[in-house]
């Protein structure tokens, strides 16, 4: 392989995660709030109220039912707008974070469900504010799983990334299709697949460690 | 200290309305250990959770110390509940916290200072004995010392009330007895007012002052532990009792009880020894001074609060005579005497 190609990949590989950390960082930032919001408002939670949870549950559900292929290419009014340009890592960063924020809002919903109502009782017993029973009770009880949940969300965000490099974000993705796909150079193609898939083993391998040494269920 | 006045609580469920509560009224004073048994399914922890309002009543109010906090919410109901600690049958403690975190966690609540907190901790696992597990995680402990890290939570504040849903009802009986040695030390140190559900009525003879007997929603008795102890009005406390005291005759002399007087039987008399009469030597008194053999079937002391309670359950025989002036005898001593049949001579 040519040192051109290297420097492409090389390049590549900091637009895929230029995008993807900055996606995650921002679907993260908003996700949980919505993960919690879901969980909080539904009925006898902490702060019950129907009309909340079932509007922004309809809406998250809206957004992930749809391809993202679709939501790329739908949203792009909307990307010009915050970002100026519909095409770019940096355009690429809106549909992929619009897509990521109800995983993550679903994803952070399952784990703060498992949390034993007990403890909320106790906090509530103790008399804490719901502010409190989220922040003190809620997330650092829930928070090995959610760091699980996180970690799918990067994982589909790696995935997710590819397809937004195919329509003019950058990335690893848009390399495999233009010098391995279109120009026919199977070496590019592999070693795309390759570091992709290096990427996705050492998000899945740090999360998990991280996971477990937050889990204090266990003896140890 | 703490008021409930016609207590009513109705739940909502997919087959209707369910009356869990029905009028209850209860009066529990300052200072004092009391507790509320009842089978399961009887409405105890509903009631007792209406103490610090986490649960509503339907209808009725509830005090403690002059306030109605059933009436509060908000800030005033989060103030108010302060005042209040509350331990849990599976203790419910933060699992991602290790144990000075967890102790520390209705004080951060409260918004003390890091110094504050300190101060207050560590006296405070002193007291359950755990200054040497500050540093581990609830997975790390036995369920005894779980529950202590609980009671030590739940004083962190300074409460004034002590409300103790089924504390020692996941822990074996030695470590239920170590949990409520502990209870009686802060009820006496502190003069803290307890109030503890159990099913288990060891746990009230051992512990309580006075009880409440919940039987369907209704508090069917209530009263000194001695008393309803002694003798339970209702069935439900008699039901209660009777298991452990287990002053039930035993098989084979009921089976010999025949129905009726008819000639040639003894009966069968339960003596009930209460207070300064079970030290009386009763059964030696009535061999010798009245003149009637004695035969026990069985027999069974038991100490409440301190005070011992017995039961004797004995055969009498020597001729119709001595049998009336053996039951004189024993009425004479002011004994609680029933005769509960007569079985055959020799048989
Ligand atoms: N939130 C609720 N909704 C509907 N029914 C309820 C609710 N909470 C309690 N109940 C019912 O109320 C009754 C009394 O429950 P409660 O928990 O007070 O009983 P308990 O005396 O504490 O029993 P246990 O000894 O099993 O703890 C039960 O029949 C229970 O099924
Ligand atoms: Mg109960």
């Amino acid at each position: 392989m040519s040192p051109a190609m290297i420097d492409l990949l090389w390049q590549g590989l900091l637009e895929t995660l230029q995008m993807v950390g900055i996606s995650g960082l921002l679907a993260t930032l908003l996700g949980v709030p919505l993960g919690v919001l879901l969980v909080v408002t539904g009925p006898g939670h902490i702060l019950p109220h129907r009309t909340v949870n079932a509007v922004v549950g309809v809406i998250s559900n809206i957004v992930r039912s749809t391809p993202f292929i679709i939501l790329l290419v739908a949203i792009i009014p909307v990307t010009r707008l915050i970002v100026g340009t519909s095409i770019g890592t940096a355009a690429a960063i809106v549909p992929l974070t619009l897509a990521a924020i109800p995983f993550v809002g679903r994803l952070t919903e399952a784990a703060l469900r498992e949390v034993d109502a007990g403890l909320i009782e106790a906090a509530q017993a103790m008399g804490a504010t719901p502010l409190q029973i989220v922040v003190k009770v809620l997330l650092p009880e829930a928070l090995s799983s959610v760091v699980a949940g996180l970690t799918i969300t990067i994982v589909s965000l790696i995935n997710y990334s590819a397809m937004a490099g195919a329509v003019g974000g950058g990335g690893l993705g848009d390399i495999g299709i233009r010098y391995g796909y279109q120009r026919f150079l199977p070496e590019v193609m592999i070693t795309v697949i390759v570091i992709l898939i290096i990427l996705v083993q050492a998000v899945q391998t740090v999360g998990d460690r991280l996971a477990r040494r937050l889990n204090k269920r266990v003896k140890g | 200290m703490i008021e409930l006045k016609d207590i009513v609580k109705v739940f909502d469920t997919p087959t209707g309305p369910v009356e869990v509560l029905k009028k209850v009224s209860l009066s529990i004073r300052q200072g004092e250990i009391f507790g509320v048994i009842g089978r399961s399914g009887a409405g105890k922890s509903t009631l007792v959770r209406c103490v610090n309002a986490l649960e509503r009543p339907t209808s009725g109010a509830v005090f403690v110390g002059g306030v109605e906090i059933s009436r509060l919410d908000g800030a005033a109901l989060r103030a108010a509940r302060r005042d209040i600690g509350m331990i849990f049958q599976h203790f419910n403690l933060l699992s991602s916290r290790t144990v000075f975190d967890n102790v520390a966690l209705p004080l951060e609540i409260a918004g003390k200072s890091k110094a504050e907190i300190q101060q207050t901790v560590a006296p405070l696992l002193d007291l359950v004995g755990l200054a040497d597990r500050a540093d581990r995680y609830p997975a790390q402990l036995s369920g005894g010392q779980k529950q202590r890290v609980g009671i030590a939570r739940a004083l962190a504040l300074k409460p004034k009330v002590l409300l103790c849903d089924e504390a020692t009802s996941a822990l074996d009986p030695e470590t239920t007895k170590s949990i409520l040695a502990l209870l009686k030390d802060i009820n006496l140190k502190l003069g803290l007012t307890v109030v503890l559900i159990t099913h288990e009525m060891n746990v009230i003879k051992e512990l309580c002052d006075r009880v409440a007997v919940m039987d369907h929603g209704a508090a069917v008795e209530v009263g000194e532990v001695f008393e309803v102890f002694s003798d339970p009005q209702s069935e439900a406390a008699q039901t209660l009792v009777r298991d452990v005291l287990n002053h039930d005759l035993p098989q084979e002399a009921a089976r010999r009880l025949r129905p009726g007087n008819p000639p040639g039987t003894n009966p069968v008399i339960r003596i009930t020894f209460t207070g300064p009469s079970a030290t009386t030597p009763v059964v030696a008194e009535l061999a010798r001074d009245v003149g009637v053999d004695v035969n026990i079937l069985h027999g069974h002391i038991d100490y409440i609060q301190g005070r011992p309670y017995g039961v004797l359950t004995a055969e009498l025989s020597g001729g119709d005579a001595a049998v009336q002036a053996a039951f004189a005898h024993i009425l004479g001593k002011s004994l609680k005497l029933e005769v509960l049949g007569h079985v055959a001579g020799n048989d």
